[in-house]
């Protein structure tokens, strides 16, 4: 059954197109990885999934719901983790925990039974009362995960989830965000510069360039059709060799843009 | 409204875990009571105008909410670059709601500066005229915190950078307190600069303050407060509306 549904999705910004014309689909349950190099499109896209921004046009359907009509609905449906921290500092991590658990209206008898379920699954339980601002990298990352799961969502965005992390750390993190899908079926929808993650963990992968669908599907059939033995030759191969300057969001912040933010 | 609540108080406990930032903004109140209110005050006096003080607290009031108030709104640049905005805008609460929530616990903080500015008056030689007027002072007080900490917050919601932040806000703030009758009568001040202080809404917190604390006024209690809650509901309105197109 299709979770995320994407039809011919475009993003200009004035003359330049971050997102041409990108259509995919995503299935209940599944880990989907989103690959592509630097300036390829895939966190615009991800904006766009997660109602940052708003499409120039194309449909999307997340859980069943229209971007266009159902945007507070298509919100608590999903939780997601950026590639840069989103916690407050001055705040405890039992603090942040409340904090999203009041942002997602849940009930109040939950979220403390939520919160130390969550703090306890990702080894923070002990460290609820400490400030975010004295936590490591890694030890943030841990929250954002027990934190992304609080309001119990349907789908998990992860913009990079990984990236900056220690390999003992990314291995906590896929460890956790497995168990997790498992146990309350959960969609993983995902972006990486990992390759191996990809490889490892997802059930299918798509993998955009200057704004458009190279190829998707299975690992294996990515290999086939490209002929090559691992993702990363495959992802070559589609993408080339040459290096990437490109920076969407620096691109975009050149051009100076009207709004077309969800309310 | 829990989203209101709980961003509100992030916002309040953000102010009360930082006591350098609380001692800080009471510096420069602090001085321009001592440095105004006992250099000017002979000479206030010799005009014939009674004690300074009396007129000078209100004004020092109505700075400290309005500094801190429009401070408060750099909050959203820090957000936007430490990310924790992102996190309020893939939430399932509307915009309007983030930008209430957000001003609210801004304007808390405003008004227990303002507050804290007060009680230091009162150990300088302020005397209110009577106690019974210090709550209609404390709404004058709650109007102008809000009012300048949804400013802060449109400001904040149309940059990208601190440092630009700070000196539109040095623009605005100086103009702004200086032509507000802060520190003197605005009757008697040449046309074109009078009718700047009329557009000015800081004329009409630190007037309403006053004539609430000393009986002194310009325009009279009620149309300060008119003429304030009007400002503050339009502020609100502009401001929501360009808190809900934020880029991030």
């Amino acid at each position: 059954m299709t979770i995320i549904e994407v039809k011919h999705l475009v993003k200009k910004f004035k003359h330049f197109t971050a997102v041409d014309d990108l259509s995919f689909k995503v299935d209940k349950g599944e880990i989907f990885a989103f690959l592509g190099p630097n300036g390829a499109g895939k966190t615009t896209t991800v904006k766009m999934l997660t109602t940052i921004l708003k499409p120039t046009s194309g449909d999307i359907k997340i859980n069943h719901y229209n971007i266009k009509s159902d945007v507070i609905k298509i919100r608590r449906s999903f939780g997601i983790i950026f590639q840069d921290p989103t916690l407050e500092d001055e705040l405890t991590a039992m603090e942040n925990m409340k904090l999203h658990a009041y942002m997602y209206n849940m009930k109040k008898d939950d979220i403390y039974k939520l919160s130390k379920q969550f703090l306890e699954f990702v080894d923070l339980w002990d460290k609820k009362d400490v400030f975010v601002r004295d936590f490591s990298v890694g030890m943030k990352r841990r929250l954002e995960v027990a934190r992304s799961f609080m309001h119990e969502p349907k789908i998990l965005f992860l913009d990079e989830p990984t990236a900056g992390l220690d390999v003992q750390t990314r291995n906590y993190i896929w460890k956790y965000l497995k168990e997790i899908k498992e146990k309350h079926k959960v969609t993983i929808f995902f972006t990486t510069h990992y390759l191996e993650e990809a490889e490892k963990y997802a059930d299918k992968i798509v993998i955009i360039d200057h704004g458009k669908l190279i190829i998707e599907g299975t690992l294996s059939s990515i290999k086939n059709r490209t002929k090559t033995k691992t993702l990363e030759e495959a992802f070559l191969k589609l993408t080339g060799h040459h290096i990437r300057d490109e920076n969407e969001d620096a691109e975009m912040s050149h051009i100076k843009r009207r709004s077309f933010i969800y309310k | 409204m829990k989203a209101i609540y709980i961003l509100w108080l992030r916002q309040v406990k953000r102010y009360y875990r930082s006591p350098e930032r609380i001692i800080g903004l009471l510096g420069q109140p602090i001085l321009f009571l001592i440095a105004f209110g006992y250099g000017f005050g002979p000479i206030y006096k010799a005009a014939g105008q009674g004690n300074y003080i009396q007129f000078l607290v209100p004004g020092i009031i109505g700075m400290s909410v309005l500094v801190t108030a429009v401070i408060s709104g750099i909050e959203v640049l820090w957000d936007k670059q430490f990310g924790f905005l992102k996190e309020t805008l893939v939430s399932p609460v509307p915009r309007i709601n983030i930008m209430i929530g957000r001003t609210l616990g801004g304007a808390t903080a405003a008004t227990i500066q303002g507050i804290i500015v007060f009680i230091i008056a009162l150990f300088i030689g302020f005397k209110p005229y009577t106690l019974s007027f210090l709550p209609a002072a404390l709404i004058f007080v709650i109007l102008v915190a809000i009012f300048f900490t949804a400013l802060g917050t449109a400001i904040a919601s149309l940059m990208k950078d601190m440092q630009g932040f700070q000196l539109i806000v040095n623009f605005l703030m100086m103009p702004i307190f200086f032509l507000s009758g802060a520190l003197f009568p605005i009757n008697n001040i040449p046309g074109d600069i009078k009718i700047v202080t009329v557009f000015n809404p800081l004329s009409y917190g630190i007037d309403g303050i006053r004539d609430t604390l000393t009986r002194i006024t310009t325009f009279g209690v009620v149309n300060d407060f008119y003429i304030l809650f009007f400002m503050t509901v339009m502020i609100l309105i502009i401001g929501s509306f360009i808190f809900s197109k934020i880029q991030i």
